[in-house]
Parts: structure tokens; sequence; C-alpha cells
């Protein structure tokens, strides 16, 4: 237990904020104080700090002290604490909307220069990635399965980039291309081997958002709308996630 | 995605044959990705990725974790852990995931999301559990037939040379 007194301040901007943002406040007035959500939280105990207490800081007031935390960073935001409240409180997106209290320049450099890059590339990638790279890997890998194994030439394997009309967009973590290509080629002899009409796009293909987990609203929604519109352009009618 | 593979295995369209393992006897396990069970298709999503797995590595090979499906623990990689530099944090968070996985005993942890793959994978390492993190479509390429000879640097030792496809055609 702490031997500092604590101020309260009396209403929380901070939860009034949130609470105006989600659908039923996010039930955040609501809460037991049971402490389910904190026995089942990987992240319970670091930086003395749990969903509860976090919680609870919101309801006293405690904006400052929230602002200044970094377990928000710790949190995943994995909402096992609300598949655990009986009152199914939002805790998660109180997390979420906490990390958005810090200046942008003092976010996570990791997070900050991922989400930084993927704005600046068209094909939405943190890793840098660009559509010359990407459709290189791409070229190359298909050719070097085809020479290894002839099968894949007769059975017509392809990994389209920019197929309209194709049914499925696929997109594809940054990850594969940049560092792993080799881990491409199951997923399209899979493809192949079902007839799936699919393409990647040259723009937006990256799967990776780095903006939204640091609460970037705009930055989340221009990486989104990338994809979405290459999508679109290219008459592809089911937008497929890889995972 | 794991979905359409259920589907397409249901629809007869994919093959999967798992009697590879039948003398192996190479235990899987199964990390259910929080943002796609919990957060966006519940149980059903879940039940569809263990219809895959055990399609791929055989019914009596996967040992579920416990708890699983909706409350299963993440594992630490979600919500941009992997890049906030909080590594000592991170691994901490992961003990929960990582002594989970050595109670199944299984050699493989199938993965169904990147995050998932790059932190369970360090977890591995870290811990000293010698566990390996696979994507999905390396064992159901595996269990197709279809998986290469440089498609296998997340396989051990042991599967380097199983069912490999015929380089001759």
């Amino acid at each position: 237990m702490s031997d500092t007194r604590i101020k309260l301040k009396g209403k929380s901007p901070f939860k009034e904020m949130v609470m105006k943002l989600l659908p039923d406040g996010g039930n955040l007035n609501d809460c037991l104080t049971c402490g389910l959500c904190a026995s089942g939280c990987p992240a319970t105990g670091m930086d003395d700090m749990d969903p509860r207490k976090f919680l609870r800081m919101a309801a006293l007031g405690m904006d400052e002290e929230i602002r200044k935390s970094r377990w928000p960073w710790f949190c995943t935001m994995c909402t096992r604490c609300v598949h655990a409240c009986p009152m199914k409180i939002n805790i998660p997106q109180l997390v979420f909307n906490a990390r958005r209290l810090r200046p942008r320049d003092e976010m996570p450099k990791g997070i900050l220069g991922s989400c930084d890059m993927a704005l600046s590339k068209e094909t939405n990638s943190a890793m840098g990635c660009t559509k010359e790279d990407f459709s290189f890997v791409v070229e190359d890998l298909l050719e070097e399965i085809k020479e290894e194994y002839p099968i894949w030439e007769e059975r017509n394997l392809q990994a389209p980039i920019d197929k309209e009309g194709a049914e499925f967009f696929i997109n594809q973590n940054s990850r594969e291309p940049m560092i792993e290509p080799e881990e491409m080629g199951p997923l399209w002899k899979i493809l192949n081997l079902v007839g799936v009409d699919w393409t990647y796009g040259s723009a937006g293909w990256a799967a990776e958002n780095y903006c939204m987990f640091m609460a970037d609203d705009n930055g989340w929604k221009t990486l989104t709308e990338r994809s979405a519109q290459k999508c679109d352009e290219l008459g592809c009618t089911t937008f497929l996630n890889t995972e | 995605m794991y979905t359409l593979y259920a589907t397409w295995i249901r629809e007869g369209k994919l093959k999967p044959d798992p009697s590879w393992n039948d003398e192996l006897g190479i235990k899987f396990t199964l990390q259910d990705p929080c943002q796609i069970v919990r957060k966006s298709f519940g149980d059903p999503a879940a039940d569809d990725m263990r219809l895959v797995v055990k399609a791929c590595v055989g019914e009596k090979n996967f040992i579920d974790m416990t708890p699983n499906k909706s409350n299963n623990f993440c594992c630490g990689g979600g919500g941009g852990f992997l890049q906030s530099g909080y590594k000592e944090q991170r691994l901490l968070y992961g003990q929960i995931k990582d002594s989970q996985i050595k109670k199944t005993g299984a050699t493989y942890c199938v993965t169904g999301c990147h995050n998932c793959h790059a932190q369970i994978h360090e977890l591995g390492d870290h811990f000293g559990g010698g566990y390996h993190a696979v994507h999905a479509w390396t064992i159901l390429a595996l269990a197709l037939g279809v998986l290469g000879r440089s498609e296998r640097i997340h396989l051990g030792e042991e599967l380097q040379e199983v069912n490999l496809p015929d380089s001759s055609r």
C-alpha cells in the first residue's frame, strides 16, 4: 500500500470524454470493484497497476496520474477483462484513449516510427517496403518456386498484383516480403489448389497498422482507406486478411 | 482466413492428409488470437482453427491449452507491445503464455496472427521452452504435400525432410 495521500479532484474530464465516445458510455460507471478483471490479466502488477486500479483512478479523477502512466502500453487491449467482467466494462477502450493523452513526439519511438513510415509509403508498409520492392520480391519468389518445383509451372501458380476483378483482395504483413519471403509461397500454393481468384494490391497491401496502436485516428483512417480504395478500384468483392 | 481454410476442407476443395504424423506423433498446440477469436468472431472461429489444425496434424496429436478459445490469455504480442520498446515487460507478460504452452508438452504452437508468431517465437527462446511458432499455412501446406524445402524455416530438424514434394516435377 502506498502511504502517499491522494488528493481527489472530483470529476475526470478524461473519463467523461471516453464515455461520450462509447456506446452506453462503455459502462465505465458500473464497476462493482470485484477484481475479476485484474485477477485474469497478464499485465496485472506491472508498475504496480492493474485494470481495476486503472478504472478506479479514472473514477477518482486522477487524470494526471493516468497521463503519466506507462501501463497503457503494457496492456495489449486483449479484452479478456471485458470477457470476465459481470458489468461488461470497456476498460480496454479506456486504455486506448489514455494512449492519446501524450503528445505525438512522446509516443513510444518504435510505434511512432512504424506509423510514420507506413504513412509515408502508399503500400502502407511500416517497414518501408515500396511498390517496387514488393513486386520484385513477389516475382522473384514465384520464379524460384517454379524452378525448384516445375509442377507449379504446370499448375499455373500465380501471385498477381493489381489484378482487376479478382474475388479476393489479400493483404500481407511486411515481415514476409522484407524478412521471410519464403513464408509467402505456402499461401499461394494453397490458394492455387483451391482455385481461388485473388490479388495483392500494389498500394495498401501491408496488413500492419501501427497508427491504430498509437490511437492516431487520422493516421489509422488514412492507412485503412488506402487499402479499401485499392480494393474497390480493382473491383474485388472480398477484402481478405491473411490472418 | 482460418474460417475459409476450414470451409475449403469441409467442401473437399483442400484435402490435407495428417498421416505423415501418425508414427512421428509430433504434438501441436494452438494460440487463439485475441483479435480473431475473443474480439471478432468468437468461439466458432476458434473451432474452425481447431478443425484445420487437427486435419493437418492428426486429432491425437493436437493438445489444447487451458484456458482457451474466447477465454484464452493474450500472448503479449498484441496492441503494439512488440514495437513499444518495453521488452522486459513484454516478456514478463508472456510468462503465463509460456507456461501454458509448456504444460501442453507440444513441440509446435500454431499461431494465427503475426504478432503472436513473433512473440511466441521469442518466448520459446527466452524461457528455454524450445517449442516452435508456426503459421497455419505451413502445416496446411505440409499436410497437402506441397511444402517446399525452403519453406521450412520455422520447422525443427525433425520436419525438414517430412512429406517433401518431388522436385523432379
